[in-house]
């Protein structure tokens, strides 16, 4: 278990408190996870496939109700609440039937706003968003890279300032994948948001991130496939103000913090 | 030669290229015409008995558009209250295709018995064997739904009503048509079926009494109607998925380019 910090109610986004987990009546997927998203910082949670990463993304977007811990925003409980923290797929989960601007105004348009209403407070975000001359168009019209840029504008556009990212790049190519860490890191801190990514990927983790935590077996002596995932780590990348995440990746700060992940990741 | 202008002409040849063998089959007097008039024949025949297949066509059309109208609104419902309640799917599901293995020539006969000479039993009938595919296909294109679209709506705040409107509606839209296809051709041949077991009008009828008088030119002249007939049916949906679906045609050109 991992001391998450001592800092006071108001300054954690998004906190995991010993979490429990479970799917029907099957064995814990994953057992008292502590984890605290700081206002402002993108936190990564790494671990292997299989160590229960969709089922604790699912809980902390309140889609699951945890069989033990809870889920605190700003300190509330909406433990079991959807719709507080806002969420993104690697899937990009467009509505095929819905053209790129509404697509990315559905929160909105589900909230009751009229259509050329929403339309109007998603369009000035378009360029910024890098999809200027794709609002009319059908998403299987776009790239992979814009889809997932479009598919972030619609999370943004859900109006909360913590948000989820499972796996948000890896079914890109690897130089789509590149740009858009460096430009989800700058967006996220021009807009203010605490971010939770869940990867893989040691690397992306430890470019991407202010703190990583890291999944592992809470039993490493049962080399038992079937016990339940935990914390078993977290590493604070120490990255130079202002670096992008691909310089970042060049410096020994990004080899000594990618050494300690890979520590945590194997010794399990 | 461009492939899109192949992908006319070559049909188009094949057909006209078989016509050409029938015209000349029968013309060399191979096959007797009372049994099998030319195709020439057949539009000659056609066009003398304009105005009497003309009132039969009116009536089996208005058969099948009505079967064909109430089939596919209780498909829908069906299919809406098997995705909503799992109690209603697993009590429809079997009911529902073993009705399917009921044959409609089998049944058309007792319609006649309940229901008379009108026009109830031949919508009842078409009915009965247009609601099946409508059902079938949107339940399936429901539920192929994605659940973490679902999750995702659920997070903005879906309610049931919306995550209907704009995930599973539309994704069941291309399966509801392509149901819809089989659907309009089995209205065509319901209603003709129908027509044969007894009835006052409607091709069905028209072909009962050529038959009688071994007319078989206007035999093939009302099976060529009833053909133009599913065609257009067909054509008329086709139009209407394109309309309902204007974002496959960006996707099928997508794929083409791909």
């Amino acid at each position: 278990m991992v001391d998450v910090g001592t800092q006071g109610v108001g300054a954690v986004a998004l906190e995991a408190r010993d979490l429990t987990l479970g799917w029907g009546d099957g064995p814990s997927v994953v057992e008292g996870v502590d984890l605290a998203v700081l206002p402002g910082q993108i936190t990564c949670l790494v671990g292997r496939s299989g160590m229960g990463k969709t089922t604790i993304l699912h809980a902390l977007a309140g889609l699951s109700v945890p069989r033990k811990g809870c889920v605190l925003l700003h300190g509330d409980d909406v433990t079991g609440k959807p719709g507080r923290v806002s969420y993104m797929l690697q899937k990009d989960l467009l509505l095929p039937n819905l053209t790129v601007i509404d697509n990315a105004c559905l929160p909105l348009t589900l909230g009751g706003m009229r259509k050329a209403k929403a339309r109007e407070k998603a369009r000035p975000l378009l360029e910024r968003f890098g999809l200027k001359d794709a609002e009319g168009k059908w998403p299987s019209q776009l790239s992979g890279g814009m889809r997932q840029r479009a598919a972030f504008l619609r999370t943004y556009l859900m109006g909360n300032d913590v948000v989820i990212l499972d796996e948000p790049f890896s079914a890109l190519d690897a130089i789509t994948r590149a740009d858009l860490r460096d430009w989800f890191r700058g967006e996220a801190a021009d807009l203010g948001l605490s971010t939770l990514m869940i990867t893989h990927d040691a690397d992306e983790a430890c470019m991407m991130a202010d703190c990583v935590y890291v999944l592992g077996r809470l039993n490493v002596s049962a080399a038992d496939e079937s016990s339940p995932a935990t914390v078993i780590g977290r590493v604070e990348p120490s990255r130079p103000q202002g670096a992008s995440a691909a310089e970042f990746a060049l410096t020994p700060q990004f080899l000594e913090a990618k050494v300690r992940v890979m520590e945590f990741l194997k010794g399990e | 030669m461009g492939p899109s202008a192949k992908r006319i002409l070559v049909p188009t040849v094949a057909m006209l290229a078989l016509l050409a063998v029938w015209e000349l089959v029968c013309r060399l007097g191979v096959v007797p015409a009372y049994l099998l008039p030319a195709p020439s024949q057949v539009i000659v025949a056609l066009i003398a008995d304009v105005p009497t297949i003309w009132q039969h066509t009116v009536t089996t059309l208005v058969e099948a558009a009505v079967g064909l109208a109430i089939g596919v609104v209780i498909g829908f419902v069906l299919a809406v209250l098997m995705d909503r309640f799992e109690t209603f799917y697993l009590a429809l599901q079997p009911l529902i295709t073993l009705s399917q293995t009921v044959p409609a020539i089998a049944v058309a006969p007792l319609l006649v018995l309940w229901f008379g000479y009108g026009l109830l039993p031949k919508v009842v009938l078409i009915v009965f064997i247009t609601f099946f595919p409508v059902a079938v296909s949107l339940v399936s294109g429901f539920r192929s739904v994605d659940p973490d679209q679902i999750d995702l709506m659920r997070t903005m705040h879906a309610t049931t009503w919306q995550i209907f409107r704009y995930v599973k509606l539309p994704a069941a839209a291309e399966p509801f048509f392509a149901g819809l296809k089989i659907s309009a051709t089995y209205a065509i041949v319901g209603a003709v079926i129908a027509e044969w077991l007894g009835g006052f009008s409607g091709l069905g009828v028209y072909m009962t009494r050529v038959r009688k008088s071994f007319s078989y030119d206007k035999m093939f002249a009302s099976i060529l109607v009833i053909s133009v007939l599913s065609m257009a049916l067909l054509g008329l949906v086709g139009v209407l998925e394109r309309v309902c679906m204007p974002w496959k045609r960006e996707e099928r050109k997508a794929k083409k380019e791909r």
